[in-house]
């Protein structure tokens, strides 16, 4: 694996050994001395555009955890209003001798660009309304173990269905999930108000609904997006009050929920409005799951990409 | 400067003949003295001098992604001998005085003749009116407003526009985006692509909706109202229905819409950033049926340079706009000629003729007969490239066709009788 741009990068076989390795990662997670040698001597820059102490917090921890040399660099207050171009930011990263750069970026594809200029391993950590792949990843890793307390071989999602409500538009979530859970092979429902809902969707390999009541009983999971805040006041929908009543995990619905199906939320929560308390603390809840979930698949996707390798990457000036 | 005797070329379907370049105009072959340059034009089609009416030469303000003298040079290299010099330059061509900078540039250092488009709002902002009659009324002789860059929005400040130019016989050019459908992040087709790649989308209707606007206001008016760089099949609806009606409009359609998809954005490359957006087939295949029918009047570049440190960015926030001066002709080459969707009397029309009228030049789009002024392009319809944006005159890389096999027709470029540009 040379990048990790898109989930739709991964095969099913590169998927189910990510999980793997992550549950082994996470075991080391457990002890009391977090700390394996296996990056020992390799340089991670989370090379930082927006804002997301969460999914920075996670990486740093997954690269420290494996001994690798981590530094965060934050670009925020974007590059064009310093002047700077993209291309000049992440060479002049790159240059330090990285071996992996860990990119979150406000717009959609920048990980994807930068790719192309340097010769470090590419992560994306999340760009614009675009992908965030190890959001995926981890979403899969919960959900797995949660379905592998009942059916301990579990290995694919084949029979399962996920239910995916929200603001999907604007979701990086929901679209990498949407990829991820594909290669997985569930059935994957998009929930969403017309206004809220991808142009194109028609296209993807999911069913569309408008209709949460509707899809709500027959799920095995059901995924919350985030609603921002810009939305209510971008005309996508009428009202707080008429979003939760349409689109919101509500305690009924919560009551309609089959029972053992699960609910994830990639987080922060609004409660209250996407999310009510009730449902976001159910014992079928797994949000804390995921967020626990994210420093050991962060791991296991770091080893993947920087594990097997021996000379140093060096970064690339032409093009 | 010596006369040159152009040699066996062949004039618009009307037969191979001679031409004779004199003292800036065409004379009469038989007249040729013995010491007369001679281009053997065998086997090449003899066209007018191209017209452009729509190219973002950057000078004054960005001279280092474009100047009068490297854009006008570019010009040449794509058998152009004249260009309107979009407004949005800083300062912005909103006065008198601008608009008579810019022609004194173009007189200085230009490859071709150099005629500027006066804003329509001042400073472009869409609030207040330029002072289009004093432009108008200038040495520079501006004829053509647009916003360029920019949508006149406002209804009323549209009509005025309109009403106001016709005391000059002006034309008012819109560039025609609503920004409460389209904003200013709008970077992709709304479509299949723009919702997979997470990008905001420009919608189709965008476009036609101030369209259909603007040809009710022209109507009212009895003004002439150009649309610039139409992009839709919706457009092109709007367009039939309003030129069946009588509504005295006319449209252009970039080299570039022609030719390219949405697809070429999968990639985030900015080079295929440009502003209205690449759309898909459907929309690319209405543009050629409706360029071939003349619903759309005439090809303009939007030629839109831009210095490498403006486009390196993640392509939300990279500037859009493409090259187009060098390639335009080999475009229409080769989606409208090629294919017989056109003949070389049409193309002569829609990058020569119509230009040089809608823009009331008088010295341009002319035919090519004796005393007429000698602006002519010799091409060669068999030639083709492929595209090496290093070779290009322009002070900017931005160049979409870069690694293309495309025909390369321009063998010769002679404005007022002289060369500005011979293929090695
Ligand atoms: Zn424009």
């Amino acid at each position: 694996m040379r990048h990790l741009l898109s989930a739709a990068d991964l095969s099913l076989a590169e998927t189910s050994a990510i999980l793997d390795l992550a549950e082994e990662m996470a075991q080391v997670q457990a002890r009391p001395v977090k700390k394996l040698p296996a990056l020992r001597g390799r340089t991670v820059v989370n090379l930082f555009f927006e804002d997301s102490t969460r999914t920075r917090s996670s990486f740093e921890l997954a690269g420290k955890w494996l001994s690798a040399d981590v530094i965060n660099v934050s670009a925020k207050g974007s590059s064009v209003s310093k002047g700077e171009s993209l291309r000049d930011t992440v060479l002049t990263v790159a240059a330090m001798g990285v071996d992996a750069l860990v990119i979150r970026h406000g717009a959609s594809g920048a990980p994807g660009q930068a790719a192309q200029w340097v010769d470090a391993h590419v992560l994306n950590a999340g760009d614009g309304t675009h992908e965030h792949p190890t959001q995926a990843l981890l979403d899969a890793f919960t959900l797995r173990r949660h379905f592998r307390t009942t059916e301990p071989d579990l290995d694919t999602f084949a029979g399962k269905r996920v239910v995916i409500a929200g603001d999907v538009t604007h979701s990086r979530v929901a679209r990498s999930n949407v990829l991820l859970l594909q290669t997985l092979g569930a059935d994957v429902t998009l929930v969403a108000p017309p206004t809220l809902m991808p142009s194109g969707v028609e296209t993807w390999p999911v069913t569309t609904s408008s209709d949460f009541d509707a899809v709500l009983p027959e799920a095995d999971a059901v995924m919350m997006l985030r609603v921002q805040r810009e939305r209510m006041s971008g005309g996508y929908f009428p009202t707080p009050r008429e979003y939760t009543v349409g689109y919101g995990l509500t305690r009924a619905r919560l009551a309609s929920m089959r029972p053992g199906s699960a609910i994830c939320h990639p987080g922060p929560m609004n409660r209250g409005l996407e999310i009510s308390a009730d449902a976001a603390d159910a014992a079928s809840s797994l949000i804390l799951d995921q967020v626990a979930a994210g420093v050991a698949v962060r791991m296991s996707v770091l080893y993947q990409l920087l594990g097997g390798e021996d000379a140093p990457a060096t970064p690339r000036g032409d093009l | 400067m010596p006369d040159v005797l152009v040699t066996g070329a062949d004039l618009l379907g009307a037969g191979r003949a001679d031409l004779l370049l004199r003292d800036g105009r065409f004379a009469d072959p038989a007249t040729a003295g013995p010491d007369v340059e001679r281009v053997d034009a065998d086997g090449l089609v003899a066209l007018p001098g191209l017209v452009d009416l729509h190219t973002h030469l950057r000078e004054p303000g960005r001279e280092d992604a474009e100047t009068v003298a490297s854009g006008t040079d570019a010009a040449a290299r794509g058998g152009f001998t004249a260009v309107l010099a979009m407004a949005n330059t800083n300062p912005v061509t909103d006065t008198a005085e601008a608009a008579e900078h810019v022609a004194a540039l173009g007189r200085r250092d230009g490859h071709a003749q150099v005629v500027p488009v006066g804003a329509i709002s001042k400073g472009l902002a869409g609030a207040e009116l330029a002072e289009l009659g004093l432009m108008a009324r200038s040495s520079a002789g501006v004829r053509v407003f647009s916003d360029d860059g920019h949508c006149v929005t406002d209804a009323r400040l549209m009509r005025r526009a309109l009403e106001y130019v016709r005391a000059f016989d002006g034309v008012i050019a819109q560039h025609a985006q609503d920004p409460r459908l389209a904003g200013p992040d709008a970077c992709c087709h709304e479509g299949e692509l723009s919702g997979r790649l997470g990008l905001p989308g420009w919608p189709a209707v965008a476009e036609s909706t101030v369209v259909a606007r603007d040809v009710q206001l022209a109507a009212l008016t009895r003004s002439r109202l150009h649309v610039c760089h139409v992009s839709t099949a919706e457009t092109v609806d709007v367009l039939r229905w309003a030129k069946a009606r009588g509504v005295d409009v006319t449209a252009e359609v970039a080299p570039h819409h022609l030719l390219l998809t949405t697809a070429e954005v999968a990639g985030y490359d900015p080079t295929y950033k440009v502003n209205p957006p690449l759309r898909p087939d459907e929309h690319v295949a209405a543009l050629r049926e409706a360029l071939a029918d003349g619903t759309l009047d005439v090809v303009a570049t939007d030629h839109a340079p831009h210095a490498r440190h403006d486009k390196e960015h993640a392509f939300a926030d990279a500037a859009p706009g493409m090259l187009g001066l060098e390639t335009a002709l080999a475009v229409v080459l080769e989606t409208m000629v090629l294919p017989g969707r056109l003949g070389w009397g049409d193309v002569a029309q829609r990058m020569s003729a119509v230009p040089a009228r809608i823009a009331r030049l008088t010295g341009q789009g002319r035919p090519l007969a004796v005393g007429e002024p000698a602006n002519l392009t010799l091409v060669d319809p068999a030639a083709r490239a492929v595209v090496d944006r290093a070779g290009s005159a322009s002070l900017s890389r931005n160049n979409p066709w870069h690694g293309r096999d495309l025909p390369d027709p321009v063998v010769a470029t002679f404005w007022a009788g002289r060369a500005t540009y011979r293929r090695a």
